[in-house]
């Protein structure tokens, strides 16, 4: 069954369910639409990553819009010490990090959006873990609001010209594999799987 | 409210705007010049059924839905973004007053490294959030925006200032008081960067000053209309030590939170940690006395509140663990953490060929002793506390969770913990003579792989519940031993299946042992994911963020989407 019909599915459900009110039925029925539209199109069109204050292990600040990897491409990895697909997802990658990076020259930066609560624990896991990430704190968030992030886990890719071109919402196991192999069509020039 | 229409007018005339330029660079080669629109959305509905043996009331509407949808426009270093919410009506579980629809956020902004300027809705925060944090948390429908105005200035390399004023989002509307806040930060490194740039030591202090002003309406009580709430946070870094620390103080703000006492209040908050690699150490403490600070002091619950108190107790997300959460008693509490996390690494004999994680934590809350002092007669009350004079627990958990990956197909996760829960203090506030919870909770979590991109997961999980009131007046209390049990099946990356059953086989009441069930399927695409879900929901308290609500029993069909673009 493809997308579209399970859409045209849930949006008679909703109707039959509905009390007959004329602005609900236009809202929904609008969402559904649009959402319709970002299933079917995958509106990323390489745009560039906008400008967020984010905080460094170190304590100093890094403007989000700096990021940069002298042209070859960057994977950006939404995460929080409390959110277990988020940890696998990039224990996942670590094993392979070093062959990757190896291979593509691609970079991972993890951005974790632990609140102040969780912050201060934001470096004893990456220390434990032995990421070899870059890591970034987004304390209040402003990053994940400007990157239009639902939930985490949420992983984008970005080209050699710092351009959005891929992104993806949860992980399940294997998900590193597909991303991996849009890394490998990024550098050679190939079209991307989505 | 004329200003809030004629602001909003201009908004959509602005979002319009907007559209039309999104449009024409559609067409356009993609220069970039045009600037870009992303937005993101989420719809969460329900269809509910009653059962009355689990508590799950009828629905008038039978069919409720949150819905929001955030669009945001970036060009340079201008962006602008608004967004739009409907209730129709807000689900079970949330606060009534979301109703109907609208739009209730929208900002404009203008950054460059000496100024940076933000019109309309913002989320700030000075230092670890004590003093001010603007928060947005959709899951639970938290969002203290300030509808007004923020500077950011950095005028020399190091030092970053703050400014705002505004008044915060009350559902549909503003809440009366006025919030006006500044923020120092100073990177001494950076500041002094010839002299001390590539020292090891890093020091960042910081200072901020609030304040709320609302008018005193009250016939009986003289209160003060201005209060102002400030402090100081250092951060000292060196290679693998770090530590933070924040210390605020607030005069005195009588409000319904403290009975309207005229105690004045502070907070204490420090984290100390190591860490090298694979091995980390950290202490967290943490003192709160009567630190509620709201822009309207009659308000209660989540509304208004300027200031953020962070619990210092582990975090959890398996059910079970998470059953009985705690959440910081803005009233006063004395509390503290410390967490061990140590790596095995590959092929050893503990970690085998894999390596193996292990981590250790213990945290506990306990009350401060309240002393009353002054006169009985008067209507103004007023209480000491000292550092020294600790109160009841009112919390404490001790937990274990070992990481292991067997093979390349089997790997799994093993938690115990042992909590112990004051149900009067966490659930009703005060005394309401019910005993404190004890509970010893086991996880076994384990991961199938098949193949390289398909999974089975099984997770199980015991609560074993021990002193327990036989009172049964509410679904809240007394509700004994639990099974769960969940399987999930993800046989590629876009669909996924699970099913799940938490038994609650030891209640007290025989015809309350029932199986909530629930089976879910969703599909991921990109960044869109759609899941729906039917089954039984037990009533209980549900945590994202550090924010806690309650969550009633319910039965019946949902659906979520949520995409960005």
């Amino acid at each position: 069954m493809d997308i579209k019909d399970i859409f045209v599915i849930i949006v008679d459900q909703l109707l039959v369910n509905t009390p007959k009110h004329y602005i609900m039925k236009k809202i929904i029925l609008a969402l559904l639409l649009v959402t319709a539209f970002s299933f079917t199109s995958s509106r990323l069109d390489g745009d560039k990553i906008p400008a967020a204050t984010l905080k460094k292990l170190d304590g100093s600040k890094i403007n989000s819009n700096t990021f940069s990897n002298n042209g070859k491409p960057i994977i950006i990895s939404f995460w929080a010490t409390w959110c277990k697909p988020c940890k696998k997802e990039l224990d996942a990658i670590a094993e392979n990090y070093p062959d990757w990076v190896k291979e593509t020259g691609v970079k991972l930066i993890a951005i974790s959006i632990d609140d102040a609560r969780s912050s201060g624990k934001v470096v004893t896991d990456v220390k434990t873990k032995g990421w070899e990430y870059e890591v970034y704190i987004d304390e209040n968030q402003d990053f994940k609001r400007a990157m239009n992030v639902n939930n985490v886990p949420h992983t984008f890719i970005v080209d050699g010209e710092g351009k959005i071109v891929w992104s993806h919402n949860s992980y399940s196991d294997g998900d590193e594999i597909k991303l991996y192999e849009n890394i490998q069509a990024l550098v050679k020039g190939e079209k991307l799987k989505h | 409210m004329t200003f809030c229409k004629t602001a909003l007018k201009h908004a959509l005339f602005l979002l319009l705007l907007f559209s039309a330029t999104f449009f024409k660079a559609q067409q356009l080669p993609a220069t970039g010049d045009l600037g870009s629109i992303h937005g993101n959305f989420q719809i969460d509905a329900q269809y509910y059924q009653p059962d009355s043996l689990i508590g799950a009331p009828r629905v008038p509407e039978k069919f409720l839905s949150n819905v929001f949808g955030n669009i945001n426009y970036s060009k340079g270093n201008f962006s602008a973004g608004v967004r739009y919410e409907a209730y129709n009506n807000v689900r079970q579980g949330f606060d009534t007053r979301y109703k109907g629809q609208g739009i209730v956020n929208r900002f404009a902004r203008y950054r460059t490294d000496l100024l940076d300027i933000t019109i309309g809705n913002i989320y700030e925060q000075f230092g670890s959030g004590l003093m001010l944090r603007t928060y947005y948390e959709p899951g639970l429908l938290y969002d203290n925006s300030l509808d007004g105005i923020r500077v950011i200035s950095s005028p020399i390399k190091g030092i970053t200032l703050k400014g705002l004023a505004g008044k915060q989002r009350y559902f549909f509307t503003v809440g009366q008081g006025i919030v006006r806040g500044a923020d120092a930060e100073v990177n001494i490194n950076e500041l002094f960067d010839t002299v001390l740039g590539q020292k090891k030591t890093k020091v960042i202090l910081g200072g901020s000053f609030v304040s709320k002003f609302q008018a005193d309406l009250d016939p009986n009580l003289a209160l003060p209309q201005n209060v102002g709430c400030y402090g100081g946070r250092i951060n000292i870094i060196r290679e693998g030590f770090n530590f933070a620390s924040e210390y605020a103080y607030k005069i005195n703000d009588p409000s319904s939170d403290n009975k309207y006492s005229y105690k004045t209040g502070e907070a204490l908050f420090s984290t100390i940690s190591y860490a090298t690699n694979g091995l980390s150490f950290l202490v967290q403490g943490k003192r709160v006395d009567n630190m509620s600070f709201r822009s309207d002091r009659n308000e209660s619950l989540q509304a208004l509140l300027i200031n953020y108190l962070p619990a210092t107790t582990r975090q959890h997300t398996y059910s079970m663990l998470a059953l009985n959460p705690y959440a910081t008693q803005i009233k006063g509490e004395i509390g503290g953490m410390a967490e061990m996390q140590y790596k095995f690494k590959r092929n050893t004999p503990m970690g085998g060929k894999y390596g193996m994680e292990i981590t250790l934590n213990y945290s506990q809350a306990n009350g401060l002793n309240q002393i009353p002092v002054g006169d009985s007669t008067s209507t103004m009350t007023y209480y000491k506390t000292s550092y020294t004079d600790v109160g009841q627990n009112y919390y404490h958990d001790f937990f274990v969770e070992i990481n292991k990956k067997f093979s390349k197909k089997w790997k799994g996760t093993f938690v115990y913990s042992n909590q112990f829960y004051n149900r009067n203090i966490i659930q009703f506030g005060a005394d309401e003579g019910f005993k404190n919870l004890k509970t010893q909770i086991g996880v076994v979590d384990i991961t199938y792989k098949y193949k390289s991109t398909g999974s089975i997961r099984l997770e199980m999980q015991g609560l074993f519940a021990k002193d327990q009131d036989m009172v049964t007046n509410s679904n809240l209390v007394a509700r004994g031993n639990w099974g769960t049990a969940l399987l999930e099946w993800t046989p590629s990356g876009n669909w996924f299946f699970a099913v799940y059953d938490q038994y609650n086989y030891g209640n007290p009441a025989e015809n309350l042992r029932i199986h909530y069930y629930l089976g879910t399927f969703g599909y991921n695409k990109d960044a869109s994911r759609i899941s729906v879900s039917y089954g039984k929901q037990s009533a209980g308290i549900f945590c994202v963020g550090g924010v806690c609500r309650t969550v009633p029993a319910s039965n019946g069909l949902t659906l979520s989407i949520t995409s960005s673009f």
